[in-house]
């Protein structure tokens, strides 16, 4: 193998908007493998306001424990403060790098009908992963004077307007163009560019729309996203909403273009600059290997500090739907978790008393100091239970977007789309859904596997068999920018030493009464010895199975309820273990139903938390 | 590994520093490179467009939208006083005319035939940018605004509340754990910069604006009070746009805390001084916390600004706890352990040794729960 050709040391980093992780990947003993990661604060604040300072931070610390750990002092992986791609045995032979650190997409939307257009036109920006400053449609009773001062004033990073049918009436959507023409509004982020607007509407008013905002914007014309009624097609809008993303707002991060000149390597023989890669579309990458190698359908979700990134494939035609719900997270956004969630919703999963005025503080200590980690376990508890949250609401907006193909269009009922009641139906099928992996600092650095196991069953409420994994080191990001160069490194490395199989959940779904039985299960185990129990409803049960391990089991749900193989029908099957083991669970599901009293549901968390081993029991006293 | 990194406030009794004073659209520039200006002086005016009225003349007229065009009076970009003849039809021989006037002064902004409306402009508002602190013009950039640089005394603080103001520095509370009442913020306090000590409640925030206050700056400050003070949650943070009466500064974070020694005593140097401060914070790309600026004599060679580093973590650092518990304390590091460590919560992270300065007790800490206090 040529010298260029030879890829033995790797380093991949993800700069995410709190932490920027580096990873080292060496070629030992024929195979890729992980062998030692760094962290440091991501460096977007003043007074560095340079991205690349807190990847060489990371670095640097990559150095320094690969100096530790091969006795070597000559490794180099920082020169001159920049990094040390050489072919000499000191330095690295290439460099990749994932980002998120640009911060949210915020974007305003336009519509005719606030119901209809300007929902379809919601759906496709959220879908994006923006944030929706306003809905703006004609008949939102606002006057139109109160409607152009509100765009001039919100400064969103792009527009989208929607608005009738394809041949429709054209008076509707370019009176909205008009408005925005007056409001003439200005980007976010500097004045130096247009603002991008995107135009998905009615196809005959597209040179209308032309005429009212070429002059003044940055006008891109794309597929009404409502062509007719009864058809939603938000796909074409979504994909430009990325792209203007990619371009305006995550180049806006300071430091990225200097980002951009360090990732580099071999491709062919030759020297080559390996794209920075969005963090969620890395992540994605990977996702939809997996699901592909092992033919099933995956569940992915990533929780970082800013946004929540929800990853789905599913039917057997490997549908791939991404979400990203940018105003939900653990450190920037934290303080949305608590206004969107409640405070009554986050304090139902917390085993003790504490003071409301005591948690709002802390939430907002968090938010304003976001780099911190909880020390006292009281506050890993609140964390997690935040958590916990903001997973269940980012799921929920996953479900309500990952409907139908990607790319075809989505047939709905005439009756349906006056009513508006529902959005379609949902591809995602938790009784089908085969793996569910978690990754994000919360999950992934979670002190305890069974911490990050419970906050996963407890946000996503799994039903019948699903095996969950955690992404052990938050790796998923750097090795899906990887594959761009070396599919092998990242496979290998996915194998060996990304994914942590935490176990299965098993959970019978449907209504039954508390004081019936739930779950009969009959679990033979590796060990020679047998799990036989009749579980009642409102139970967990924690059965150890070890990484690699499985066990053959026969389930027989309760009357009325479903295993999996239909209602009432018993199913025969083989359960895969992990570092937490086989986790019984008829808590119930559709519906799950926490109780509202303190008095009865604290004990009830303390005893599930107890027998998943969740925390140290001095806290569940 | 002898050193860390970790990002702090900054915290001084001098600094040379420069500030950008940018129009939000081209106008003029009011002042020349080299000026002295002082923080009230307009350094660049400009006339933002006025607010938009629309006018629904196909209405107005009784005629299709596409016939309108055939009976307006007037041009886009034209001048018109309010009362003046916008269109008109030709009515039948004459008779049974319909007219539309103008309801405003200002100008045309655009006149529709697909919609029939005509959009009318209000006169344009004057923007005036203000220097916001005493100081040296360095640059002028042309048609948008200038760069001016002074030596300050200065404080960043964590979060803030409100916009640009200027007051003179009024020291209340008498230490800087002092929670002080509604009482004592009176007459007196009008037009300043009151220092609060660990706490605020919404009292004392409703006592300062009646009393004419234009900032608080306090350790402390609970988060349901800014709940009750702007009627809505703060769910990201960006502030300072916040129309409250006054500017709040947050020195440390939210709950009960005590503001920092160093920052109270230097408060406390300047009472009676002249400031600028202002609350606006974002914590995200293009990150902006809110910030004190008192102005002191410079000379013209005196003003280098230093090139940014990065605060780091060593033995005899003296760091400000921020997160539970001891938040708020002060600890000097006695020692950066290189191997990760497990803490109360069970998680393994990288650790430091330190002593808390006030009692001297030994704790071990997480490094991301430190900021180092710059200088």
């Amino acid at each position: 193998m040529d010298r260029k050709d030879k890829l033995r040391r790797i380093i991949a980093t993800d700069c995410g908007s709190t932490t920027t992780k580096a990873i080292l990947i060496e070629f030992i003993d024929g195979e890729y493998r992980q062998t030692v990661r760094g962290e440091a604060p991501t460096t977007v604040e003043k007074p560095l306001n340079d991205v690349t300072n807190g990847v060489i931070n990371a670095v640097t610390e990559l150095q320094e424990l690969a100096r530790l750990k091969y006795f070597d002092n000559s490794i180099t992986f920082v020169k001159d403060k920049v990094l040390n791609i050489t072919d000499g045995d000191e330095g690295i032979d290439a460099y990749v790098s994932t980002s998120s650190a640009g911060g949210g997409l915020q974007m305003m939307v336009t519509g005719v009908v606030a119901k209809m257009t300007g929902e379809s036109a919601e759906r496709a920006a959220l879908g994006a992963g923006a944030i929706v400053m306003d809905l703006i449609a004609s008949n939102d009773k606002r006057a139109n004077h109160e409607k152009i001062e509100r765009i001039r004033n919100l400064r969103p990073d792009m527009i989208l307007m929607a608005g009738g049918v394809d041949g429709g009436t054209t008076k509707h959507v370019a009176e909205m163009a008009e408005l925005v023409g007056a409001a003439n509004p200005k980007p976010r982020l500097g004045s130096s560019y247009k603002l991008p607007v995107i135009y998905a509407g009615n196809n005959v008013a597209r040179d209308i729309i032309t005429e009212t905002l070429e002059s003044k914007t940055d006008l891109i014309i794309t597929d009404n996203l409502r062509p007719t009624l009864e058809r939603e097609n938000l796909g074409p809008a979504r994909d430009k909403i990325h792209d203007l993303f990619m371009e305006h707002v995550m180049a806006q991060a300071p430091g990225y273009n200097k980002l951009m000149t360090w990732t580099k390597g071999p491709i062919n023989g030759e020297m080559k600059n390996i794209p920075i890669m969005p963090t969620p579309a890395a992540v994605g990458n990977i996702m939809q290997t997996i699901a592909k190698r092992h033919n099933i359908e995956v569940l992915g979700v990533d929780i970082g500090g800013a946004t929540t990134d929800v990853f789905s494939v599913f039917t057997k035609d490997y549908i791939f739907n991404r979400t990203v719900s940018a105003n939900l997270g653990l450190s920037y956004s934290i303080s949305n978790v608590l206004a969107t969630a409640g405070l009554d919703n986050i304090l139902r999963w917390v085993p003790f008393h504490i003071n409301e005025s005591d948690l709002r503080n802390m939430i907002k200590n968090k938010m304003i100091r976001p780099t911190t980690i909880p020390q006292q376990l009281e506050e890993l508890v609140l964390e997690q239970a935040i958590a916990k949250e903001a997973l269940k609401y980012a799921f929920i907006q996953h479900k309500e977007f990952a409907v139908g193909l990607k790319g075809q269009q989505k047939q709905r009922e005439i009756s349906e789309a006056f009513s508006q009641s529902t959005s379609g139906n949902t591809i995602v099928n938790m009784m089908t859904l085969d793996l569910l992996v978690g990754s994000g600092g919360v999950l992934s650095h979670a002190p305890r596997r069974n911490q990050g196991a419970m906050m996963m069953i407890d946000a996503f409420l799994p039903e019948g068999v699903t095996r969950l994994a955690i992404d052990s080191i938050f790796m998923m990001p750097q090795l899906g920018v990887l594959a761009e160069i070396s599919e092998k490194a990242a496979a290998e490395v996915f194998e060996k030493d990304c994914l942590i199989y935490l176990g299965s959940c098993i959970a019978p779904v449907g209504k039954i009464k508390p004081d019936k039985i739930a779950l009969s299960a009959e679990i033979k185990l590796p060990n020679g010895e047998t799990f036989k129990e009749d579980i009642m409803f409102g139970e967990l049960r924690l059965i150890p199975l070890g990484v690699g391990e499985t066990a053959s089991a026969i389930l027989k749900p309760g009357k009325g309820l479903d295993i999996g193989a239909g209602k009432n029908q018993e199913m025969e099957t083989k359960l895969h273990g992990g570092v937490v083991g086989l986790i019984l669970d008829t808590r119930g599901r559709k519906p799950f139903i926490l109780p509202t009293e303190a008095n009865i549901r604290v004990p009830l968390l303390k005893k599930w938390m107890k027998v998943l081993d969740a925390y140290p029991e001095n806290i569940l006293k | 590994m002898a050193q860390a990194y970790s990002p702090g406030l900054t915290v001084t009794d001098s600094i040379i520093l420069k500030k950008d004073r940018i129009l939000p659209l081209r106008g003029t520039v009011k002042v020349k490179k080299g000026a002295k200006v002082k923080a009230e002086n307009v350094v660049a005016e400009t006339l933002l467009p006025g607010k938009v009225v629309p006018f629904n003349l196909a209405h107005k007229l009784g005629v299709p939208p596409e016939l309108v065009m055939q009976y307006v009076k007037v041009k886009a970009g034209q001048n018109i006083k309010k009362g003046d003849l916008l269109a008109e039809t030709k009515g039948i021989f004459g008779m049974f005319k319909a007219a539309a006037k103008s309801p405003i002064d200002g100008e045309i902004e655009n006149i529709s035939a697909h919609t029939g409306q005509m959009l009318l402009r209000e006169p344009r508002i004057p923007v005036q940018v203000k220097a916001f602190i005493d100081g040296l013009v360095v640059d002028v950039i042309e048609e948008e605004g200038v760069i001016i640089e002074n030596k300050s005394a200065y404080i960043q603080g964590i979060f803030g509340l409100g916009g640009e103001t200027i007051g003179e520095i009024k020291i209340i509370a008498k230490s800087p754990e002092e929670i002080i009442t509604p009482e004592q913020v009176d007459s007196s306090c009008e037009g300043k910069l009151i220092v609060s000590g660990a706490m605020i409640s919404l009292a004392i925030i409703n006592k300062a604006k009646e009393m004419g206050v234009k900032g608080i700056i306090t350790g402390g400050i609970d988060d349901h009070d800014i709940k009750k003070l702007l009627g809505y949650n703060i769910g990201v943070a960006i502030t300072g746009h916040e129309k409250i009466g006054l500017t709040i500064l947050v020195t440390e974070g939210f709950g009960k805390i005590k503001m920092a020694n160093k920052t109270y005593d230097l408060l406390k140097q300047f009472d009676g001084k002249r400031a600028s401060m202002h609350g606006k914070t974002q914590i995200r790309a293009g990150v902006m916390r809110p910030e004190i600026i008192i102005p002191i004599e410079f000379d013209e060679s005196e003003l280098k600004v230093e090139e940014a580093k990065m605060a780091t973590l060593e033995i005899g650092t003296t760091v400000r706890i921020i997160r539970q518990p001891n938040f708020g304390k002060l600890a000097t590091i006695t020692a950066l352990p290189e191997e990760l460590t497990q803490v109360e919560s069970e998680t393994w992270v990288r650790i430091m040794d330190a002593q808390l300065d006030e009692t001297g007790k030994k704790v071990t800490l997480p490094r991301a729960n430190v900021e180092v206090i710059e200088d």
